[in-house]
């Protein structure tokens, strides 16, 4: 593992094995307002990679990248390289919409459709025509809810409104139904920053279970989650990246002074 | 945080001093005052609301039920022919029934009065029922047939059998004359005791049929008025007669010329009712005579009157005759034109107000067509009426006064309620939505059909139906395309026939002079707002069940 310690502009960068998603050189502007400078980022695969730094840094923006969530705002561009496996997402023969089905995303306010519970899962594959029988269907449907942790507690009622649920549930349930197109990841734009503790816990035992098949990303404001949850951890100031590598190394060794700082309280 | 002991950040502010008590007492006094403000708005409109409906209600129930007289109809086998019930002769019929009510009635002439009580319809009612029943041919049938409209507003209240024949400045005229003595009542008649000059000069080689004999019993007549400036007090003197006075006074005695008389003048009728009973009453000119108040109080001693609901207030087409004239025609004009409004603003209104909100780039463009639609919604509706006379039938040569065309105008009309609205629905969906559709890999369109779209819907249909109601009470557009027309028949009713509408036939009543028209007019408004209470009430139900839902 090569140790590369740099002061100052260049981010301090320790290379992840295998990654699934490599960004190099992204730069994303909104009109003339530059929000990402430069970043170069390594996601392991079946791993789980927190993006942390005080608010405004640009961390939810460089998410927003992976899915080209950024697209459906007109005025935001986003120059540099993104691949997923390899393969360019910012390819303009790329379908926009396959990827989102592939890259699954949960956000942070828990936001399932007003429909029913059964209706917000099996939405995805519906319209991406994942099932061929409404047996395979309600099999899929049952496999999300009892991976996200929630088919006991709903079982019974299937097609009550998705909204009915207690948010600690509903977010388990948009991540049911993130996994419903079978992605291989999961962005988590701060899933637990409107949940109480328990149901934070519950996401994140969750979120330990996924991993062995998921590759997931969490933008979050909690060090501690960052620190219990995740196993690679990139900071952000100010729209860089300023230091990515292992999570454990950068909670008790951070490369970077500004790290130091933000994870020992001194901003953020 | 070490220097807020000092100067304006202390908290040596006294709470409890003077002048803060009276900052604190007169907040609360405006707040009070502000409170008192909107009650006091809110109970104007309600007691102006109030008098609206009260008003509405009072003059319009009558319309509701009419006058009816029973007739006897015997149908007498020969008077029908098989193949054409419609042609035989139901104007003989319905006289000949009505007539043996009276049987001592005999004159020509007043048979010709006596049938004016009952409507001129009544023979088309009868047809109607013979078309319909032509089995009953042979028997003797009861049917109900109204009455004329200004017995139907005796019966019911709304017209007097007298009217007061003098206004006050004519009886204050009068009351000059009683003060001076100049009026004596001899023998049951009022006689004006007037000095009238014989001139010698009028009367050419003293003869008397050549005489200006009315010039001399005015001149005369006049001196008794010498301020007055109108000739209102002419009318006072019944002039034939007077003069009929002067000259047998003449023919009598030949020496009065070119000497003063005091002659003794009878006077106009009402004047010598005036003067005799203290009060002038005529009979209603709406009536022709006083015989014809004696045969309607036999028709309803002989309990042949009776006044059940007038369900031709929505069967009927317009007539000139109030007691016939119904709803019917307008009611399926507006519907008719409501419906071409709906089909026309609805998908197109949806279409524009999602592409506007959704998919159309932000540009100078879009903005321009985002301030035109807000401006349209502010055209007055007559000028979209004069758009649709010039290029709707003008240009395209659509049929003039039908629904088709009525529609297509209040479409315009409709169309930027509609957007406004829409874009509002769109604009209240929560962004997360859109995300989470987004994120699950739905398209641009499937975002919008699947989730937008249904979640917006509670909004769009209420400004649907709001825009709709508007329509439906709009009047001038419907004027200037000419959707005003007298349709006395609910035949041929469609989207290109000519056609008339509620407002316009609300419009057209209370244009019309008969008595009748005014209950009518009422009672069509009262059906309006039913109808727009309706539709708001559909509005809430519908915008209550989709979020009720969800």
């Amino acid at each position: 593992m090569e140790h590369q310690v740099v002061e100052g502009s260049k981010p301090v960068t320790v290379p992840a094995l295998d990654p699934t998603i490599t960004a190099r050189g992204v730069n994303v502007f909104y009109g003339d307002k530059q929000a990402i400078f430069d970043v170069d980022v390594d996601v392991p695969r079946n791993a789980i990679t927190s993006f942390i730094g005080p608010s405004g840094c640009g961390k939810s923006t460089f998410l927003r990248c992976i899915n080209r969530m950024n697209d459906t705002i007109p005025i935001c561009t986003v120059t540099g390289d993104i691949r997923i496996d390899g393969e360019d997402i910012y390819d303009p023969r790329l379908d926009v919409v396959e990827l989102r089905a592939r890259v699954g995303m949960v956000f942070q306010k828990p936001n399932p459709f007003p429909k029913s519970i059964y209706e917000n899962i099996a939405y995805g594959p519906r319209i991406h025509g994942l099932t061929r029988s409404k047996k395979e269907l309600d099999e899929l449907v049952e496999k999300c809810l009892e991976k996200a942790g929630l088919l006991k507690e709903v079982k019974d009622r299937m097609n009550e409104p998705g909204t009915g649920l207690s948010g600690g549930q509903q977010q388990r349930l948009c991540i049911a139904r993130a996994i419903a197109t079978r992605p291989e990841v999961i962005l988590m734009d701060e899933p637990c920053s409107a949940l109480d503790p328990i149901a934070t816990a519950k996401v994140e035992e969750l979120m330990e279970e996924l991993k062995e098949n998921y590759t997931i990303i969490i933008v979050t404001h909690s060090m501690q989650q960052a620190a219990r949850v995740s196993q690679r951890t990139a900071f952000f100031h100010l729209g860089k990246l300023v230091e990515n590598g292992d999570t454990r190394q950068i909670f008790t060794n951070p490369s970077d002074k500004r790290t130091q700082d933000y994870i020992t309280g001194r901003f953020g | 945080m070490t220097d807020t002991q000092s100067g304006l950040l202390s908290s040596q502010h006294d709470w409890s001093s003077a002048a803060a008590r009276k900052r604190v007492k007169r907040r609360y006094a405006a707040d009070r005052r502000l409170q008192f403000y909107g009650i006091g708005a809110i109970a104007l409109s309600i007691l102006l609301l109030g008098v609206l409906f009260s008003s509405l209600m009072f003059t319009g129930y009558v319309a509701f039920y009419t006058t009816k007289v029973a007739l006897e109809v015997p149908f007498a086998a020969d008077q029908f022919d098989k193949d054409k019930l419609g042609d035989a002769n139901y104007r003989g019929i319905a006289k000949t029934a009505f007539l043996t009510y009276f049987p001592e009635v005999t004159s020509r002439a007043e048979q010709r009065n006596l049938v004016k009580i009952m409507s001129s319809g009544a023979p088309y009612i009868i047809r109607d029922f013979v078309v319909a029943n032509p089995d009953r041919i042979g028997s003797t049938v009861t049917i109900q047939v109204p009455v004329s409209d200004p017995f139907d507003q005796l019966y019911k209240g709304v017209i007097p059998r007298y009217i007061d024949a003098l206004g006050q400045d004519r009886i204050a005229l009068f009351e000059k004359l009683q003060r001076r003595n100049v009026i004596k009542i001899e023998g049951g008649k009022a006689f004006a005791a007037t000095d009238i000059f014989v001139n010698p000069a009028e009367i050419p080689d003293g003869d008397i049929t050549k005489a200006d004999l009315h010039g001399m019993v005015r001149e005369g007549f006049a001196a008794y008025y010498p301020k007055q400036t109108s000739r209102a007090y002419q009318e006072i003197l019944a002039e034939d007669a007077s003069t009929q006075v002067l000259r047998a006074k003449i023919e009598a005695e030949p020496g009065i010329v070119g000497k003063t008389v005091t002659l003794m003048l009878p006077l106009a009728p009402a004047y010598d009712e005036l003067a005799r009973t203290g009060a002038s009453k005529i009979v209603n000119p709406r009536f022709g005579d006083k015989a014809e108040f004696v045969w309607f109080d036999k028709l309803i001693s002989a309990g042949a009157i009776s006044t059940p609901f007038t369900w031709e207030l929505f069967t009927n087409a317009d007539s000139r005759y109030p007691e016939l004239a119904g709803l019917a025609g307008a009611l399926s004009g507006s519907f008719f034109a409501l419906l071409v409004c709906f089909l026309l603003s609805f998908p197109i209104g949806i279409a524009t107000a999602v592409y506007l909100e959704e998919f159309a780039p932000k540009n100078k463009w879009t903005d321009l067509v985002e301030v035109n639609i807000n401006n349209l919604a502010a055209v007055p509706s007559v000028v979209f009426g004069l758009l649709g006379l010039a290029l709707f039938i003008n240009t395209f040569g659509l049929p003039r006064s039908a629904p088709l065309v009525g529609g297509m105008v209040l479409a315009l009309m409709t169309l930027p309620t509609i957007i406004v609205a829409t874009r509002a629905a769109l604009k209240g969906v929560p962004p997360s939505i859109r995300e989470a559709a987004l994120g699950v890999g739905a398209s641009k369109h499937q975002v919008m059909l699947h989730h937008v779209i249904p979640l917006s819907l509670p909004g769009i249909l209420t400004g649907t139906i709001i825009g709709l109601a508007q329509a439906l009470g709009e009047t001038a557009p419907l004027l200037l395309i000419g959707m005003n027309a007298f349709i006395p028949s609910i035949e041929n009713m469609g989207l290109t026939q000519p056609a008339m509408a509620l407002p316009t036939q609300i419009f057209s009543w209370a244009d019309s002079p008969e008595r009748g028209f005014v209950s009518r007019t009422s009672a069509a408004i009262m059906v309006l707002l039913g109808f727009l209470v309706i539709m708001n009430i559909l509005a809430v139900y519908l915008r209550r069940k989709f979020e009720r839902k969800w």
